[in-house]
C-alpha cells in the first residue's frame, strides 16, 4: 500500500525564496557596481570582494563557533552587506577600511541582535556610520583611483559635490558661482561622476537597479519614492527661498547618497515597516532628516544618519499603523 | 473591464489542465460508502438499517437540528451496515454502506435531458424542494442551502451571486457546469433569487475561462436578462465570499459579519445546478462534477461521479495510482485536504481530486522571518500574517484577538508567498480556532 503525504494546505508555494530575493538584489546592484569599475578599476573589485567575503566570513564563523546553531551564510543576504558597504565607501578606501566596516556590519549590527531578520538598524549603515565617525580623514577622501579603462587621466582629490557646496556656500559664495566654479553638469551626475563614494558613480545606474527591483517585485515603490518626493519638496521650498543659497532639488537628488540610499539600504526588508503607511511615513522621515541634517547640520551627506535614525522608529511604525483591513474602510450601500 | 477584490491577492500559476476533458458518467461502482456528515452542522440520522434495499435518490438519512441536511442514496442495492468509518481525515463517522445491484432510480425523479425553463414552484415550495433535496453549497463549506435561502429575520437579500471564479488552480468542475448545463444552471440561479426575492444576481467568471464567460453572457442576455454574468481578474482567491462580493459588487462584508449583512447570498455554479435538478427535475443531491487532475497523470478527467464512491475506486478507473504522486486532495492546491486513507469515500462537496508530485508539493525548509512584508502584502483580508504567526507562538490570546486573526479565511495565501517557507497558515489555523472558541463561549449582548 502506498503511503499518503498528509499536511494542511495550501499544498503548493510560490517561487520567492529569501536566498532568491537577495540574489535579485544584487543583481540590481550589478549596473552600478560594472560602472564603478569602468571608472575605478581595481580599487572598486578590491573592495566590493573584501567586503563581500569579510562579511560572509564574520557571519560563518559566529554562526559556527559563537552560536552554533544552523550556518545559513548561502542565503547572500550577508554578502549583499558586504556588497552595500563597499560600495558606500570612498573609491579610495585602503581594504582594511572596509574589512573592519563589514565586521562591525555583520558581527555588531546583524549577529549580535541574533542574524538575518532580527536586526533592528540596517547592517552596512551602522558598519559605514562606524567608519565614518572613527576614520573621518580617510571616509571624506574623495580622492579617484586611475583605472585601467581611463588611463591618462590624472588621478583627481576631487571633494564630492555637496561638500564643494558646503565650504563654497560657507565662503560666501552663491550657487551659480559653485556651479560655473567646478563645472557641475546634471548630464555628468546622471551618467558618471562628481565624487562621491564607490556605488554612486551613476545616478542612471542606480535608477536601473531600482527598475529591476520594481519589475521582479522584490520591493515596493513607496519608500523610495516617498524619500525622493519629501527631499524634492522640502529642499525645493528652501531653493524657493533663496535660490543663490540653496542647491536645487535636482541637484539634491542626484548628490550624496541619495539614490543609493533610497533604493538599497532603506528597502531593506528587516529594517523597514510593514504596512503601506507604515513605509511612506518611514520614506517622508528619512528625506526630512536627510534635508534637515544637509542644511543646518555639519555633514554634507546625511542620509545615512536620517536611515538610522527611521530605523529606529519602524517597530512603532509597525505597531500604530496597520494595513487596510477588509470590511473597516468601506461604505456599504 | 474586468473586476476584482480590493485588498491583497495572489496569481499562482493555474495548471487547468483538465479544461478540454468533458463530463463522463463515472462508471458504477461495487459498494457505496456514504457519509451521514457531509454538511456543515448536525450530522443526518440514518433511517435505513442493514438489510433495507433501496433505490438512487431514496432518502437514507434525516435532517437533525437546524443546520443539517438530508442525504439520499447515490445507487440502488442492498444497505449492509450502518457502522462508523474514517472519513477523508481519517475521523470516524457513521456511515450507510450500500452493495450496488443495478441502478434503479426512484420513479419521481425526471431523468430526461429536456430543459425544464418554467419555475412551477413559490418561493416558499423552492425552499423546502431544496431543504427536502439536502442540498448543500458545493463550493467547499458545504452549508445547507436552505438555511442561506432563508435569511434571518430583519434581514433582506438585495443581490444573489454565483460564484464561477474557480480560482484555486488545477479545479475545472465549475468550468464544465458552466459549459455543459449553461441554461440549467441559469434557471437554478432564477430559482434562487425567487426564493430569496431579489431582482438581480450576477454570476462572477474569471477572465482565464473565455468560453465560459461568452456562452453564458450570450444566453442570460437573450431570456435570463435580470442575471448579469461579470468578467474577473485572475486572481486568488477571487471565489472567498467576501472576496467576490467585494469584486462585484464593491461591498466589503464586517468583520466577524456575513454576506447578508450586506445584502447578499453568493451560491457556487455547482449548487446552482444542484438546485435546477431538485427544483425542476425531482432529483435529490446525491452526485457531483469532481475534477481527476494532476502534472503527473497522463489523462485529466472530470467526472459526474456519486457521492460514496470510495478513492481506491477513482484510482483504479482512472489507471492507478500515478507513480510520482505522493499527496491526494481533495479539493484544490491552496486549500484543499490532503487525503489520508484511500477507503475513505467522496462526499456531496467533494469538487476535485488532485494528485501531488513531491517535487509539486514539498516544503521548503524554514528560515527566520526576513520581515519582507510579502505577507502583508498578499493577505486579502489586510492581515498580518508574521505577526500572528509571532503572537500565535508566543500564546497570546488577547493580541491575536486585537490584530483581528478571527478575520482570517484561510486562503494559504501568506504561506504561499512567504519566501522563508514560515508555515503561517498552520499556526495561524490553529490559534484561530482556540480565539474563536473564547468569542463564542463569552456571554452574548
Amino acid at each position: 500500500m502506498k503511503k499518503l503525504l498528509v499536511s494542511p494546505a495550501p499544498h503548493i508555494h510560490g517561487k520567492d525564496s529569501t536566498q532568491g530575493l537577495m540574489r535579485d538584489v544584487i543583481i540590481a546592484l550589478s549596473p552600478s557596481l560594472l560602472v564603478s569599475i569602468y571608472f575605478f578599476g581595481f580599487s572598486a573589485i578590491k573592495l566590493a570582494f573584501v567586503g563581500a567575503i569579510t562579511c560572509l566570513l564574520v557571519e560563518f564563523a559566529i554562526q559556527k563557533y559563537i552560536i552554533k546553531g544552523k550556518v545559513t551564510v548561502n542565503d547572500y543576504s550577508a554578502a549583499l552587506t558586504g556588497l552595500l558597504l563597499a560600495l558606500n565607501l570612498p573609491p579610495n578606501s585602503p581594504s582594511w577600511l572596509v574589512f573592519i566596516g563589514a565586521i562591525v556590519a555583520i558581527g555588531v549590527a546583524k549577529m549580535s541582535f541574533g542574524g538575518i531578520g532580527q536586526n533592528l538598524f540596517n547592517p552596512a549603515l551602522v558598519g559605514r556610520v562606524f567608519l565614518l565617525v572613527s576614520f573621518p580623514v580617510i571616509m571624506t577622501d574623495w580622492t579617484t583611483p586611475v583605472s585601467w579603462f581611463r588611463e591618462g587621466i590624472d588621478a583627481t582629490s576631487g571633494a564630492t559635490a555637496l561638500s564643494i557646496v558646503k565650504e563654497g556656500l560657507s565662503k560666501g559664495m552663491t550657487m551659480d558661482q559653485i556651479f560655473e566654479a567646478n563645472n557641475f553638469s546634471y548630464a555628468e551626475m546622471l551618467f558618471s561622476k562628481i565624487g562621491g563614494s564607490v556605488g554612486e558613480v551613476s545616478a542612471l545606474a542606480l535608477l536601473v537597479g531600482l527598475v529591476y527591483l520594481l519589475i521582479r517585485r522584490v520591493i515596493r515603490p513607496h519608500i523610495p519614492l516617498s524619500i525622493i518626493g519629501s527631499v524634492m519638496v522640502l529642499s525645493g521650498i528652501f531653493w524657493i527661498i533663496d535660490p543663490t543659497h540653496n542647491p536645487d532639488p535636482i541637484f539634491t537628488i542626484l548628490t550624496g547618497g541619495l539614490l543609493i540610499g533610497s533604493i538599497f539600504m532603506a528597502t531593506d526588508y528587516v529594517t523597514s515597516p510593514m504596512s503601506t503607511k507604515g513605509m511612506i511615513i518611514f520614506g517622508v522621515g528619512i528625506g526630512v532628516i536627510t534635508v534637515l541634517i544637509r542644511n543646518f547640520g555639519a555633514y554634507p551627506e546625511g542620509i545615512s544618519f536620517a536611515i538610522l535614525i527611521m530605523n529606529a522608529t519602524v517597530p512603532l511604525l509597525n505597531n500604530f499603523y496597520k494595513p487596510k483591513r477588509f470590511g473597516k474602510e468601506v461604505k456599504n450601500g | 473591464m474586468s473586476r476584482t477584490f480590493s485588498i491583497g491577492g495572489i496569481h499562482p500559476h493555474d495548471h487547468k489542465i483538465s479544461v478540454n476533458a468533458s463530463i463522463e458518467d463515472f462508471p458504477l461502482m461495487d459498494m457505496a460508502y456514504i457519509s451521514v456528515s457531509q454538511h456543515l452542522g448536525a450530522p443526518a440520522e440514518p433511517v435505513v438499517a442493514k438489510g433495507d434495499t433501496v433505490k438512487v435518490g431514496q432518502l437514507i438519512a434525516k435532517a437533525s437540528g437546524f443546520i443539517s441536511a438530508n442525504i439520499h442514496s447515490s445507487v440502488s442495492g442492498t444497505v449492509t451496515a450502518v457502522e462508523p468509518m474514517p472519513d477523508i481525515s481519517g475521523n470516524l463517522i457513521p456511515h450507510i454502506v450500500i452493495k450496488v445491484e443495478g441502478d434503479v432510480w426512484d420513479e419521481s425523479i425526471d431523468r430526461s435531458p429536456k430543459i425544464v425553463k418554467e419555475i412551477k414552484a413559490s418561493s416558499k415550495e423552492i425552499i423546502d424542494i431544496i431543504a427536502k433535496s439536502g442540498i448543500v453549497g458545493l463550493g467547499g463549506a458545504a452549508f445547507p442551502t436552505h438555511i442561506k435561502l432563508s435569511p434571518p429575520p430583519g434581514k433582506k437579500a438585495e443581490y444573489l451571486l454565483i460564484n464561477g471564479a474557480e480560482c484555486e488552480p488545477y479545479l475545472t468542475s465549475d468550468y464544465r457546469v458552466m459549459l455543459e448545463y449553461p441554461e440549467q444552471m441559469l434557471i437554478g440561479t432564477k430559482i434562487m433569487m425567487m426564493a430569496l426575492g431579489v431582482e438581480k444576481a450576477y454570476i462572477g467568471i474569471e477572465e482565464n475561462k473565455p468560453k465560459a464567460l461568452k456562452l453564458l453572457k450570450k444566453i442570460a442576455s437573450k431570456s435570463y436578462k435580470e442575471i448579469k454574468v461579470v468578467s474577473l481578474k485572475k486572481r486568488y482567491p477571487q471565489g472567498g465570499e467576501k472576496q467576490l462580493i467585494d469584486a462585484i459588487i464593491h461591498r466589503q462584508v464586517p468583520s466577524m459579519g456575513l454576506p447578508i449583512d450586506v445584502g447578499v447570498v453568493v451560491q457556487n455554479v455547482g449548487t446552482a445546478l444542484a438546485v435546477y435538478e431538485a427544483v425542476q427535475k425531482n432529483k435529490p443531491l446525491f452526485d457531483g462534477i469532481v475534477t481527476v487532475t494532476g502534472g503527473c497523470m497522463t489523462e485529466q478527467r472530470n467526472f459526474r461521479l456519486r457521492v460514496g464512491t470510495n478513492f481506491e475506486r477513482i484510482m483504479y478507473a482512472i489507471g492507478g495510482f500515478p507513480k510520482d504522486a505522493v499527496k491526494l486532495i481533495s479539493g484544490g492546491p491552496m486549500m484543499g485536504k490532503a487525503i489520508s486513507r484511500m477507503d475513505a469515500a467522496t462526499v456531496k462537496s467533494t469538487s476535485a481530486l488532485l494528485l501531488l508530485t513531491d517535487e509539486e508539493t514539498r516544503r521548503g525548509e524554514e528560515g527566520n522571518c526576513i520581515r519582507c512584508a510579502k505577507c502583508v502584502e498578499a493577505c486579502p483580508m489586510g492581515l498580518e500574517p508574521y505577526l500572528l504567526n509571532r503572537l500565535a507562538r508566543a500564546g497570546r490570546i488577547d493580541d491575536l484577538e486585537t490584530n483581528l486573526i478571527q478575520d482570517c479565511i484561510e486562503c494559504g495565501c501568506c504561506f504561499y508567498s512567504c519566501p522563508s517557507n514560515i508555515p503561517l497558515l498552520d499556526t495561524i489555523r490553529l490559534a484561530k480556532g482556540q480565539v474563536l472558541r473564547i468569542i463564542r463561549s463569552r456571554p452574548k449582548k
